[in-house]
């Protein structure tokens, strides 16, 4: 399944989603296509004008510029997603949306799109194992769904 | 390359950093941001004493600490996005911040996805110019026998000096700016009693610098920001400390932090026509009244009362409905005089720690209706120097001397 994970650049949970059997959908990829992209040029990051205006499906014109250029990067990878794994409070160093209004309004938006969810707190030490597990543990629900749901069809 | 440190919070994803980068190299500045390790984070939070919701505005904060470590840095351009609240109260800290502990020009700039580019430009040129000409900017006196030219978008005005003093004057509207130009040096040239052959400098300033420099073969081309500053100090002879410095044209304003007569920190105008002497001219016309005396009929005023818009079209549609309210001339002239003043607080002045004395410059001076606003606004006096119209024709005019 396309799994979103939320931070969208975080390194630990791609790892994690691919090593539970998923295809991990993230910013890097996103962002990486953008830069690579010839026929842009708006470095460093080839945010474009249309980038901001598919942010306007979901945010408001009045919304600050910086806040429509993330969601406008967003939005393909929500609209790709089948679910999503968010990570909240985690330090910066576990990926970062950077932005706080930015951030609270695409996990509103992943929850929004009623997709399987599985939401987990960054607590740190210990703590972190079971959430790790916890993660691990949706992920393989995840993969017996896709075969249920796979030879229903077949069925 | 000048270097110049970024300061900002992710206005990458504005979509516009590259106009930041195009605009930066053509004026000589190398944008850079400072280097900083994450575990810096919390420690220059604590120093600045906030702590943001958005993790990179607090990396903002980082930035700002780091940057003052780097000695190759020469100026500081903040950004963060156009009505982000916190962006805001981030920056300001930031400003301040920066501002006690250093003496390099600082500019800010709010991003919105699609920005004037001659705003941009406006302010990274004189960033570049604060940095790169200052020993030039250094001077207090004019030497021989010089021009200054200021060729505004709403006025040129021209000046000849003679040994530190102001021997000539012109001054007419811009229509096409090579042809007013062509007049205003011949006016001053009169009045001074003396040929273009005596003239050893020429130097131009203002909107349309660019294509009057070459008309009139300049020995040197400034931007505005600088050369008000200077202006400034040179009109009121105060040469030392720190001063503010508001100047407020026919099409857009200004507010200059200087120190030593050099500016450092600056705010530009240019939201709305609303907080420019346009405004005035237009509701001077309404009131049958010449621009020369709409102050003077402000002073007179005895009752208050307030247009309900400092936008420019709809102001002067609240003009309107007040003057056939009943309201007398008087009241409205100087309630056109409070929306200016009101307007120049509102987007400029109240973002700055204003810095005694000001100093008030540029054809909308000579309203004293705006002053008297400024005064009852900030509860300081305020100076406006004689010829303080000719602000920026007076830098110029002493800066070349120096070339």
């Amino acid at each position: 399944m396309k799994v979103l994970v939320y931070p969208p650049n975080s390194l630990i949970l791609t790892d994690l989603v691919e090593r539970g059997g998923h295809e991990a959908v993230v910013l890097m990829r996103e962002i990486g296509e953008h830069v690579r992209d010839a026929e842009i040029d708006a470095p460093p990051l080839n945010v474009t004008e249309e980038d901001l205006k598919r942010a306007l499906r979901y945010v408001s014109v009045e919304e600050p510029a910086g806040l429509k250029g993330r969601i406008g990067l967003l939005v393909p990878l929500l609209e790709k997603a089948e679910a999503a794994v968010i990570l909240s409070d985690a330090p910066p160093t576990y990926g970062c949306m950077g932005c706080a209004v930015a951030d609270e309004f695409f996990k509103f938006l992943i929850r929004k799109k009623g997709i399987p969810t599985l939401e987990v707190k960054y607590e740190g030490g210990e703590k972190l194992e079971v959430a790790v597990e916890e993660i691990m543990a949706f992920l393989a629900r995840l993969s017996q769904e896709g075969k249920a749901t796979k030879s229903e069809k077949k069925g | 390359m000048t270097r110049v440190a970024q300061i900002s919070c992710g206005t990458e994803y504005s979509g516009i950093q590259w106009l930041f980068n195009d605009i930066a190299e053509n004026v000589g500045i190398d944008l850079v941001y400072p280097e900083m390790e994450l575990s810096q984070v919390d420690a220059a939070c604590k120093e600045l004493g906030f702590t943001a919701e958005s993790p990179s505005l607090n990396m903002m904060m980082a930035r700002a600490v780091s940057m003052l470590e780097d000695p190759t840095i020469k100026g500081a351009l903040l950004l963060t996005c156009f009505k982000c609240a916190e962006g805001t109260i981030v920056k300001d800290l930031v400003r301040r911040y920066l501002h006690e502990r250093t003496d390099i020009p600082i500019i800010s700039y709010s991003n919105v996805e699609k920005p004037k580019e001659i705003e941009i430009y406006a302010r990274l040129e004189a960033l570049a110019t604060l940095i790169t000409r200052k020993s030039l900017l250094m001077r207090e006196t004019q030497e021989g026998i010089t021009m200054g030219i200021d060729s505004g978008s709403s006025t040129t005005k021209a000046v000849v000096m003679k040994d530190d003093e102001i021997v000539g004057v012109g001054w007419q509207p811009t229509t096409d700016p090579r042809k007013s130009v062509d007049e205003v040096m011949e006016t001053a040239l009169k009045g001074a009693g003396l040929k273009m052959s005596d003239i050893e400098a020429i130097g131009v300033t203002g909107h349309g610098r660019e294509l009057v420099g070459e008309h009139v073969k300049a020995d040197l081309n400034l931007e505005e920001v600088s050369v008000i500053a200077k202006g400034a100090a040179l009109l009121t002879k105060l040469h030392k400390g720190d001063a503010t410095v508001i100047d407020i044209g026919g099409m857009n304003n200004k507010l200059i932090l200087s120190r030593d007569g050099i500016a450092n920190i600056f705010n530009l105008g240019g939201i709305c026509g609303g907080s420019s002497g346009r405004f005035l001219e237009v509701a001077s016309h309404r009131l049958d009244v010449d621009i020369s005396e709409l102050g003077q009929l402000a002073l007179k005023s005895k009752e208050k009362h307030d247009l309900q818009s400092y936008c420019m079209v709809f102001g002067i549609q609240s003009l309107v409905v007040t003057l056939a309210s009943g309201v007398k001339r008087e009241d409205v002239a100087a309630a056109a005089c409070r929306s200016v003043a009101n307007q120049v607080y509102e987007n400029q002045i109240q973002e700055m720690e204003v810095r005694p004395p000001i100093i008030f410059v540029g054809g909308v001076s000579l309203v004293e209706g705006v002053k008297k606003e400024f005064e009852k606004m900030l509860g300081v006096d305020i100076i406006v120097p004689p010829n303080s119209q000719y602000a920026g024709a007076v830098g110029i005019a002493t800066l070349v001397s120096g070339v």
